[in-house]
């Protein structure tokens, strides 16, 4: 127990404060090994999990580096900083504090390395740098206690994966460090605890009072929602009204892209002046700050934003959230709802906009959800290979280290406690020496051991690299953006491919700023402000989430309702229509309904697994067709439906959903298939099998580079059982191929089929015939499209007569 | 298998869907830029670990378009290998694999930067190389006539084909090939340095399970970028 100096308490006196039940419980179990802390927003929850550390260290005996403080943003390490520092001011406590992310100055990085702070904020990345550090050891001596913030966050991904690996180094460096978790609320408060903990030792969990149910509804519009889209732009008008009639709004939107559209059409329509910001991720640095600096200064009305803002940044006077797009978990809603009405006790207010008419339902479902305090989510599967294999070289950068006793630290892991001696030895061995079946680089080993059994680097040089990829977090390719000879001020980023599909003229939205593509140099995408044409769509990172099954099991069941009484009517009229004229999609069965349109044959499968999931059905279906000879062309995958088309139709579609056949499918069309590429490029470059940075300045452009799907096709063909293609498999399994909610699916309708042949797209199918994310099916039928292309360039040019090259068999 | 017949100053050159350029007149198999021992290189000089499998892979791609058709000769159009030492540090079997396909054939090494000298391998080495009416050399020259070379790795996309493909470019008095190597990257066919050796009318040959014979894009924005590292 820790007991609050008096000091304390009169600060919390003057400000008229009284410390929360689950503040003083945190104090009370200060010397607890693991606690970790369940609390809504506004609980008061980064001062619960700071004040043992400013009780303990308020008589100033304690020398070094007393605190670490790990959040998932940047941001919240500055807004903490600040946060703390006004208490600590005030009593005049001898506690020194200070922040440390990618963003810190080298020279003050240099300076926290020699002299450590007592309280240091930092982020699981700059952790894991600093832990790969020659002097780690004696930086993190003294280490008592160790915050992590957002833990509910951080543990959705591979950066929860590597700071518990970092937290497991870090309590050998420091035995007898305590660990707190901080999380907002979720569904299973004890796996997350078991994650926070030393295996196989406990965590103790304080649950705060959740507080007051949010006040929560649908924004009620004039125009209705478009049948497809995810943008809201019909809904401007609305959340302006709302935005005049509230303190501070927070608009958040599911994408980088619809936040960037939304922001854009919100200034066009934005005639009274009202000064409204936007902040995401890929925007520069600077102008994040600026956005920030003016939402805690009370200088915005509204913050158009994305997950960058998720978490518990303290943004003041915060009235209303509004949701963009339906929020696809409602676990997230929740927690995003929280961010409205920063005080304990008083209920948050939230408006949702559905995106499109078939989002109108899932927000109803999501409501729904919300009033029975159900939360969604599903259990992550043990700590990913390639974070480890991360791990390894972040240890064999601060020095020699003994194979077993690092074992043993990372068997004490949470993600990592049943991890197999034999797959440790795999990590191990691909970290040493590539691990491929070939034994090639005996002779270029990246870790050697030492006649007395360590490891090292064989070149320690190579710590510099390993140190500029340390980080799990997979962006594409990102390029700066600058105003032409506006100086050092980058507007944000865009994707690399996306740049290299601009010509000069073209203009996209960036900061909410419609700009011109003048030139690409050195890696800057050069722009002006000449804009007089209609701007394209810049592109991001960040997938969609599909949305879970939970809460798409509550929207099929809804739509069994005889009525939707509370819905709007537009949609109610849609409803009923797709009753009339076909089915409603059931849980236990699955709707295939076929038509003709636009001179194809259409199936739509409406089996309500999630977008990742209806997008390997479509895979996975076409597949089918193409073989049975109905020449599928194309599909397109949502959330709730895979819409298919063809030259030919579909009158038996019960043999397609064998689980069998599909499963057979897969094994066959994974190896070779785009999703397996982009996952295992990001799981490679994480293992350290690829490197993104390099000390010297990237080249663009030039021959010297190439893709890493050329690595992937190779190592598939020549090396297929190799970890990094076992982990790419794993993961792509779990992640975007999403094969456990295909199964999930077969598994809940049996075989269950019923078809409907429709005379034109139903109300259903019609909303996905607008769609934007066609993928071609890439059959014979593709091929011959590529060569009636070329033909037509060649014929097109007028060149062909010319020297007349002719096909010809060799 | 199919190919383009293209005549070119008064010869006829068959570009196979591989990046290969086979001259039946002479018997000969013309590749470029096989960068044979890539991984190695990079192994050696940065310490990362590539699967060594990219010299397997493109001497089997270079045996099965021998097989096909049945060439005698093979001119390499320099960077065969990706430094003279990794031509020296190949795997045994590799090597073997290499040497048992050179063996009975006449087979020319021309130098590349990234190989500017004999790699100690059977064959004969030039630093360029002129037969009938066609110059082979690695680095294209401006003003050159039947020139043939390649070290520039063109590669060009086709609108709403998908990804960019490696590719052969030719106008009436140059031909710059693609490469030929399994890990190599490519420059947009639309690059500068590329617009100024290629006149008009040019013509690009995108290799793949068949060539595909497209005109030289006349402007910007065709070659579309790749994540590359």
């Amino acid at each position: 127990m820790t007991a609050l100096p008096p000091l304390f308490d009169d600060w919390f006196a003057k400000r008229g404060w009284s410390i929360h039940p689950h503040q003083r419980e945190m104090l009370a179990r200060a010397d607890a090994p693991a606690l970790m802390l369940i609390a809504p927003t506004g609980g008061g929850k980064t001062l619960a999990g700071f004040l043992p550390t400013l009780a303990e260290l308020a008589d100033g005996s304690h020398k070094g580096l007393h605190t670490l403080y790990v959040s998932p943003l940047k941001a919240l390490a500055t807004d903490i900083r600040r946060n703390l520092t006004i208490p600590v001011e005030e009593m005049g406590l001898p506690i020194r504090i200070e922040d440390r992310t990618g963003d810190t100055k080298q020279t003050a990085k240099k300076r926290q390395r020699a002299d450590p702070p007592h309280i240091l904020l930092t982020t699981p990345e700059s952790l894991a740098l600093m832990i790969s550090y020659e002097d780690a050891p004696r930086i993190f001596a003294g280490l008592k206690r160790i915050v992590v913030d957002e833990i509910h966050a951080l543990m959705e991904g591979k950066r929860g994966d590597q700071l518990m690996l970092s937290l497991g180094r870090l309590e050998t460096l420091a035995p007898g460090l305590r660990r707190v978790g901080l999380s907002a609320t979720v569904e299973d408060p004890e796996a997350l605890a078991s994650l926070l903990a030393k295996h196989p030792e406990p965590c103790e969990i304080i649950e705060a009072d959740p507080g007051p149910d949010p006040d929560i509804s649908m924004l009620r519009t004039e125009a209705p929602p478009p049948w497809a889209g995810a943008g809201g732009g019909y809904a401007v008008r609305e959340v302006l009204e709302q935005v005049k009639k509230h303190k501070t709004t927070l608009i958040f939107h599911n994408t980088r892209a619809q936040a960037e559209i939304f922001f854009h059409k919100l200034w066009l329509a934005n005639e009274d002046d009202l000064p409204i910001g936007i902040h995401h991720g890929s925007l520069s640095r600077q102008v994040r700050a600026n956005v920030e600096a003016a939402m805690v200064a009370g200088e915005l009305k509204a913050i158009v934003c994305t997950g960058s803002l998720d978490l518990g940044i303290d943004w003041g006077d915060v009235d209303l959230v509004i949701q963009i797009g339906a929020p696809k978990n409602v676990k997230r809603l929740v927690q995003r709802i929280g961010r409205a009405n920063h005080r304990y006790n008083a209920p948050s207010k939230a408006l949702l906009v559905p995106a499109n008419r078939f989002e109108v339902v899932e927000c109803m479902a999501a409501l729904e959800a919300v009033k029975a305090h159900e939360l969604d989510g599903s259990p992550r599967g043990p700590g990913p290979l390639d974070v480890l294999c991360q791990h390894i070289m972040i240890t064999a950068c601060a020095g020699p280290f003994d194979e077993d006793a690092l074992f043993a630290e990372v068997k004490t892991v949470g993600p990592y406690a049943g991890i197999s001696r034999a797959q440790f030895d795999d990590c191990l061995d691909f970290v040493a020496t590539g691990g491929y079946a070939l034994r090639a680089y005996d002779k270029w080993k990246r870790l050697l051991q030492r006649p007395d059994g360590l490891w090292q680097l064989r070149d320690p040089r190579s710590a510099l690299r390993i140190r500029m990829n340390i980080g799990t977090i997979q962006d594409a390719d990102m390029l700066k953006v600058r105003m032409r000879g506006g100086g050092g001020r980058p507007l944000g980023e865009v994707e690399e491919g996306f740049a290299s599909s601009l010509t000069p003229g073209d203009t996209f939205l960036i900061g909410g700023q419609v700009v011109r593509y003048e030139t690409l140099r050195e890696m800057t995408v050069e722009v002006t402000r000449r804009a007089d044409r209609e701007p394209r769509i810049a592109t991001y990172a960040g997938a969609k989430m599909p949305t879970s099954a939970q809460l798409a099991h509550r929207i099929l069941d809804d739509l069994q309702r005889p009525d939707w009484p509370e819905l709007p009517r537009h949609t109610r009229d849609w409803l009923h229509l797709q009753r009339e004229v076909s089915k409603m999609p059931e849980r236990g069965r699955i709707l295939v309904e076929t038509f003709e349109h636009d001179g194809r044959h259409h199936a739509c499968f409406h089996t309500f697994a999630g977008r990742h999931a209806q997008q390997t059905l479509g895979l996975l279906l076409t597949r089918r067709m193409e073989t049975l000879g109905l020449h599928p062309l194309g599909f397109v995958g949502t959330d709730y439906a895979t819409l298919v088309w063809g030259l030919d139709e579909l009158t038996d579609p019960a043999p397609l959903f064998e689980a069998h056949e599909l499963r057979e499918g897969l094994e066959g069309w994974l190896t070779s298939n785009a999703v397996m590429k982009r996952t295992f490029r990001g799981v490679a470059s994480i293992a350290g099998l690829i490197e993104k940075n390099l000390p010297q300045v990237r080249k663009t452009g030039k021959q010297a580079t190439f893709s890493s799907d050329i690595l992937y096709d190779t190592l598939a063909k020549y090396d297929p059982d190799h970890l990094i293609l076992r982990v790419t498999r794993d993961e792509a399994m779990r992640g975007l191929v999403d094969f456990a909610r295909v199964e999930e699916m077969l598994e809940r309708t049996k075989g269950r089929v019923d078809l409907v042949r429709a005379a034109r797209p139903t109300p259903l199918a019609a909303a996905m015939l607008l769609e934007r994310d066609r993928v071609p099916v890439a059959g014979a039928g593709r091929e011959r499209l590529a060569e009636q292309e070329a033909a037509r360039l060649l014929k097109e040019s007028g060149l062909a007569a010319f020297g007349a090259p002719t096909v010809a068999g060799v | 298998m199919n190919a383009i017949e293209i005549p070119f100053q008064g010869e006829t050159l068959c570009a196979l869907a591989s990046g290969a350029l086979l001259w039946r007149a002479r018997d000969l198999l013309i590749v470029s830029d096989l960068h044979l021992g890539k991984s190695e290189r990079i192994a050696r000089r940065r310490g990362t670990m590539l699967p060594p499998y990219e010299t397997r892979a493109t001497l089997e791609r270079l045996e099965a378009d021998l097989a096909a058709t049945g060439a005698n000769g093979v001119l390499c159009l320099g960077d065969s290998f990706d430094d003279l030492d990794a031509a020296t540090g190949l795997e045994p079997q590799d090597r073997a694999h290499l040497v048992s396909l050179i063996e009975g054939r006449a087979w020319h090494w021309v130098e590349g930067n990234h190989d500017p000298g004999p790699a100690g391998l059977p064959g004969v080495h030039h630093a360029e190389l002129v037969m009938g009416p066609l110059t082979f050399r690695h680095i294209a020259e401006p003003g050159a006539q039947g020139e043939l070379s390649g070290h520039y790795h063109p590669k060009l996309g086709l609108p709403g084909c998908g990804e960019a493909r490696a590719c052969l470019l030719f106008d009436a008095t140059r031909m710059i090939l693609p490469a030929y190597g399994a890990y190599t990257g490519g420059m947009p066919a639309t690059a500068p340095e590329l617009r100024a050796l290629i006149g008009s009318p040019g013509f690009a040959v995108l290799t793949g399970s068949k060539p595909l014979l497209v005109p030289y894009p006349a402007r910007a924005g065709a070659g579309r970028g790749r994540r590359r590292f």
